[in-house]
């Protein structure tokens, strides 16, 4: 992996992340070990790997949802674990795993989250991402009844709220139909270019990867373990597609040099 | 896409009118929940409803057996009614703590700019909002149905209220704590804590009916104080004032120990990695 241009004070010029000796240990396993990457500015980065990887407790360590046992990690500039208030207004997160309530309407949801992000008019704000993730028509439901896809739109809707400058999703397409999952990545697509925003995904959907992702850092048990474009992982391995690349990471099958030989 | 524009310089969040946006969310997050559903409303309202019925009718029967209580009218229903408002007080933090556990919400609460110290002052807020729903409805029908009005005491009662509601934040502040720390699990402590102060701080008897090696702790305990000072105005008349600056005294520390606690278990649980699996 090829180290990144650093300016005289140590830091990456261009970098939204700047990840160093990150580690984390939960009393005797440890989760992520002596990790260092860094993000820049504009870019979308996945994060890869198997269940267990590393990836979730990587990201939780990002937005500070989970303080590292050793590391560095700068988040916008700031020092995420002295500064994190200076950042998270910047940033956001989605996750099908955390859930918004359920017994509020959408629009009840995202007022809340308008406040706790000090949007000055939140409802203004409501309007137009109703209006550009095409959800005006749920605005007035109930969070908790609305389908799998119509959540992930409102999920996205949240994360969106603060126009964050940084965007990190967990598995952003799972459990979508291939349809709303498309319109899911062609979003998040423009958003990032009409924004210049930095995107880092976990996911396990390898097309998704290849298509969403300039960079992707491939995670196993807790290390990262190879990065670079999917371009290049595929010619690395010697492989068609990114998912036969992630197979023989997983799965200790060939390692790059062996495969250029 | 209109929405899309250059990524906005966001503010920093760190003005007061910032914090208070904040706080007022979370407010505002529980004024929708309850909206939303009036069963949590009755629910509110309906232990204090039970209680005060329960405790009017034995103070009827009582007043006619006993001089204590026929010296003034109500006592029990008065006593029943302030420790409600305590265990509103304590419930009313507690419940909006679960209310985001059960919602699985914590992680996009926490992504967001809310310090813990805001979300503390808003479970304050909301634990008022919760007292003054839970006993208001019971007070008001004191009236016609035993002939009571709490709000006779007059000015004491509402600093009586305080108090009480200040030993409600700090006992709701430790168990907001240990649900932090303990998850759900935990759940069914937090809703039974706040009783073992019902027998120790005479709610219903004086604190000299307690044996004299329990009275010491009784009186380290601020509704102690609360409830001697309103059977010393109903029966006595007096309004005692020391009563009530050893109640804000105690009630200083007790809250201080409360956020040291829930600000340590919010840290821990950020080590732990609790803040995203705030189950079982």
């Amino acid at each position: 992996m090829p180290a990144p241009e650093t300016t005289g004070d140590g830091t990456v010029p261009d970098a939204v992340i700047e990840v160093k000796g990150l580690t984390k240990r939960f009393q005797t396993i440890l989760a992520v070990d002596d990790v260092s990457f860094t993000v820049r500015r504009g870019q979308i980065t996945a994060l890869l790997g198997g269940n267990g990887a590393g990836k979730t407790t990587t990201i939780s360590m990002l937005l500070g949802l989970l303080v590292p046992t050793a590391g560095t990690i700068r988040v916008l500039g700031e020092d995420m674990l002295r500064h994190r208030y200076r950042v998270l207004p910047r940033l956001n997160f989605s996750s099908p795993y955390v859930d918004l309530p359920h017994r509020l309407t959408v629009r009840e949801n995202l007022m809340v989250f308008g406040l706790l992000y000090s949007l000055r008019r939140p409802g203004e704000r409501i309007r137009e991402l109703a209006a550009d993730l095409a959800f005006a028509e749920l605005l007035e439901r109930k969070t908790g009844g609305l389908s799998s896809g119509q959540k992930t739109r409102i999920a996205l809707a949240k994360a969106l709220l603060n126009r964050p400058e940084l965007l990190l999703l967990d598995e952003p397409t799972a459990s979508l139909d291939p349809d709303t999952a498309d319109w899911v990545r062609s979003y998040l697509e423009r958003y990032a270019r009409g924004t210049g925003a930095s995107i880092l995904l976990a996911s396990h959907n390898m097309a998704e990867v290849e298509r969403l992702c300039s960079d992707v850092l491939m995670m196993k048990a807790g290390r990262i373990v190879d990065r670079g474009a999917p371009d290049e992982l595929i010619a690395r391995y010697g492989r068609q597609t990114l998912e036969d690349v992630f197979l023989d990471i997983a799965r200790d099958r060939r390692q790059p040099a062996e495969a250029a030989q | 896409m209109t929405a899309i524009g250059r990524a906005a310089a966001v503010p920093p969040g760190y003005a007061l009118s910032d914090r208070l946006r904040r706080i007022g969310a979370m407010l505002l997050r529980n004024i929708y929940l309850m909206r939303s559903s009036w069963i949590r409303v009755f629910d509110l309202m309906y232990w204090p409803l039970l209680q005060m019925v329960i405790w009017g009718f034995i103070n009827t029967f009582l007043a006619s057996q006993s001089s204590w209580v026929l010296r003034a009218g109500g006592l029990l229903i008065g006593a029943v009614l302030l420790w409600d408002v305590l265990v509103r007080g304590q419930f009313g933090m507690t419940l909006s703590l679960l209310e985001e556990m059960w919602s699985r919400n914590f992680a996009n609460l926490f992504v967001a700019p809310l310090r813990p110290a805001e979300y503390g002052f808003a479970l304050m807020g909301l634990s008022v909002i919760r007292s003054l729903i839970g006993v208001v409805p019971s007070a008001l029908l004191a009236i016609p149905l035993f002939h009571y009005s709490i709000f006779a005491i007059g000015l004491p009662l509402v600093i009586f209220y305080a108090v009480l509601m200040m030993t409600g934040w700090a006992v709701g502040l430790l168990m907001c704590a240990m649900l932090i720390r303990f998850g759900l699990a935990a759940e069914s402590f937090a809703w039974a804590s706040i009783f073992v102060l019902a027998p120790i701080c005479g709610v219903y008897y004086p604190i000299s009916t307690l044996p004299s090696w329990l009275q010491p702790i009784s009186w380290a305990l601020p509704p102690t104080y609360v409830f001697e000072g309103m059977r010393s105005i109903m029966l006595d008349h007096v309004f005692r004032t020391d009563y009530l600056m050893s109640a804000l005294l105690l009630n200083v520390v007790y809250i201080a120990v409360g956020l040291t606690a829930f600000l340590i278990a919010f840290y821990q649980a950020r080590k732990r990695g609790q803040l995203l699996q705030t189950g079982e």
